[in-house]
């Protein structure tokens, strides 16, 4: 299968599979007037499978949330038809309106104008807890 | 503009200059009569308190300020659905600082995103209550001369007590702390509390069983109820409770000058009979509370020490 290549944008390798359309809702990329191409399922010699996501036309996509969701992706920022830098990711300090407190004593569950907020507790064992009430987030 | 949500908004400096100004205000009440002249407090609680409430009112008063407030949600608008940010919005116009309690964890936050006047945290359901936190760090301060250096016993219920984590989070951070745990299995400190603060800070504890084993080496000793409905069966609870009840008997191997504390309210864990011994520093620790919190008011509302 053949999806062109793209001049200025975004690819989002090293996807794994069956997770890009997670990725495609939490990065909103419904809302982008671009082309957006959704690859499931692509050979990989590292993974096996992976997915792939790339984005036409666009270089301000916050991708912060991606270190949360699947930390082994790989950025390629493409320019002028060239890779213009590759990251790997890491793990964001903070969370905002991505996971919500199940802790049904924590004060978002009932006050509508609190907004989901999760800061990084501990790197290593990759735990977020909730910045009103501290719960971990499981 | 400042807040006092969790006890670990407070630098060790910020805590010692507390405690030094609450030294103060006990040395000499009356030169700190009218240092909240015009100034009004507003207590707004969505739950009830005795001790916490008073303590606060009575703290504003004796600075020569006025307070105003609730002292139940069902007197106040939250039984019409209003939300603790509106509530906050609408008397932070009526007041210079608000004091909260809440029984939502977390509520304190929101409060002071929503307020133009400091928010102090008087307890947020099961999570912090830093005040009482200053009330344990001056209690200790008073009767043991320094907050460093010394093993504090932990006893009761240590899983579900706020005050006991709020401690361990603000001792911690002192050098020379050894805790000793004691409590049932069933009501062990919580894993986060071990991981996430006495591991990662290097903090030397044991967890044991037994106070009679325990209670000689301790300096402090910081008791806490067990609660009949924290346990699974009436077996075990009828089986454990009365190896956490401090007595006359059991004080006899303590050391002369352990200072016994306990956030009170009490119902049978410390026997009335120890409450003469001159090691019983409870009643003390409420007295405290008030001063503690007067010099906390005065640090929020950037007053300083009247000449």
């Amino acid at each position: 299968m053949n999806i062109d290549s793209i001049t200025n944008g975004i690819v989002l390798d090293h996807i794994t599979a069956g997770k890009s359309l997670v990725i495609y809702q939490y990065l909103h990329l419904d809302q982008l007037k671009c082309s957006v191409a959704v690859i499931q399922n692509a050979k990989s010699q590292r993974m096996g499978r992976k997915d792939i996501i790339k984005i036409d036309d666009a270089l301000d996509v916050d991708l912060d949330i991606l270190g949360y969701i699947d930390p082994g992706i790989t950025v390629n920022i493409i320019r002028d038809g060239k890779l213009a830098a590759k990251h790997t990711l890491e793990l964001p300090e903070t969370l905002t309106g991505v996971i919500r407190c199940k802790n049904p004593r924590c004060i978002t569950s009932t006050e509508a104008s609190a907004e989901q907020e999760f800061y990084l507790a501990d790197r290593e064992r990759k735990i977020y807890r909730c910045r009103y009430c501290d719960a971990a987030y499981r | 503009m400042r807040h006092l949500i969790d006890i670990q908004d407070l630098s060790i400096q910020e805590i010692e200059d507390l405690l030094h100004v609450a030294d103060d205000i006990i040395a000499d009440p009356a030169r700190f009569a009218e240092v909240c002249h015009n100034k009004t407090m507003a207590t707004l609680f969505f739950e009830p308190s005795t001790r916490t409430r008073l303590s606060f009112e009575a703290a504003m008063l004796e600075l020569g300020g006025r307070v105003l407030g609730f002292s139940s949600a069902s007197s106040s608008s939250a039984t019409k659905g209003e939300s603790v940010a509106d509530t906050v919005a609408v008397v932070s116009g009526y007041s210079n600082i608000i004091v909260m309690r809440h029984p939502k964890e977390g509520a304190p936050v929101v409060a002071a995103r929503h307020s133009d006047v400091p928010v102090i945290n008087a307890g947020d359901g099961g999570h912090n209550h830093p005040t009482q936190t200053l009330t344990d760090l001056l209690t200790i301060h008073r009767e043991k001369g320094r907050l460093d250096h010394m093993t504090v016993g932990l006893c009761g219920d240590l899983q579900f007590g706020r005050t006991v984590h709020s401690l361990i989070a603000a001792m911690s951070r002192y050098e020379g702390i050894r805790f000793v745990l004691i409590s049932p299995d069933e009501l062990k400190v919580p894993d986060y509390v071990k991981q996430d603060i006495l591991e990662a800070r290097g903090c030397d504890f044991a967890e044991v069983r037994s106070l009679e084993e325990a209670i000689p080496e301790l300096d402090v000793l910081y008791m806490t109820r067990v609660q009949k409905e924290r346990f699974f069966n009436e077996a075990d609870y009828v089986r454990l409770k009365d190896s956490y009840i401090l007595d006359p008997e059991k004080l006899t191997a303590a050391k002369s000058d352990l200072c016994i504390m306990h956030p009170l309210p009490r119902v049978n864990e410390i026997s009335t009979r120890v409450d003469d011994d001159p090691r019983a520093c409870y009643f003390k620790q409420t007295r405290y509370g008030k001063f503690v919190r007067m010099a906390l008011v005065m640090m929020l509302l950037g007053l300083e020490e009247p000449a």
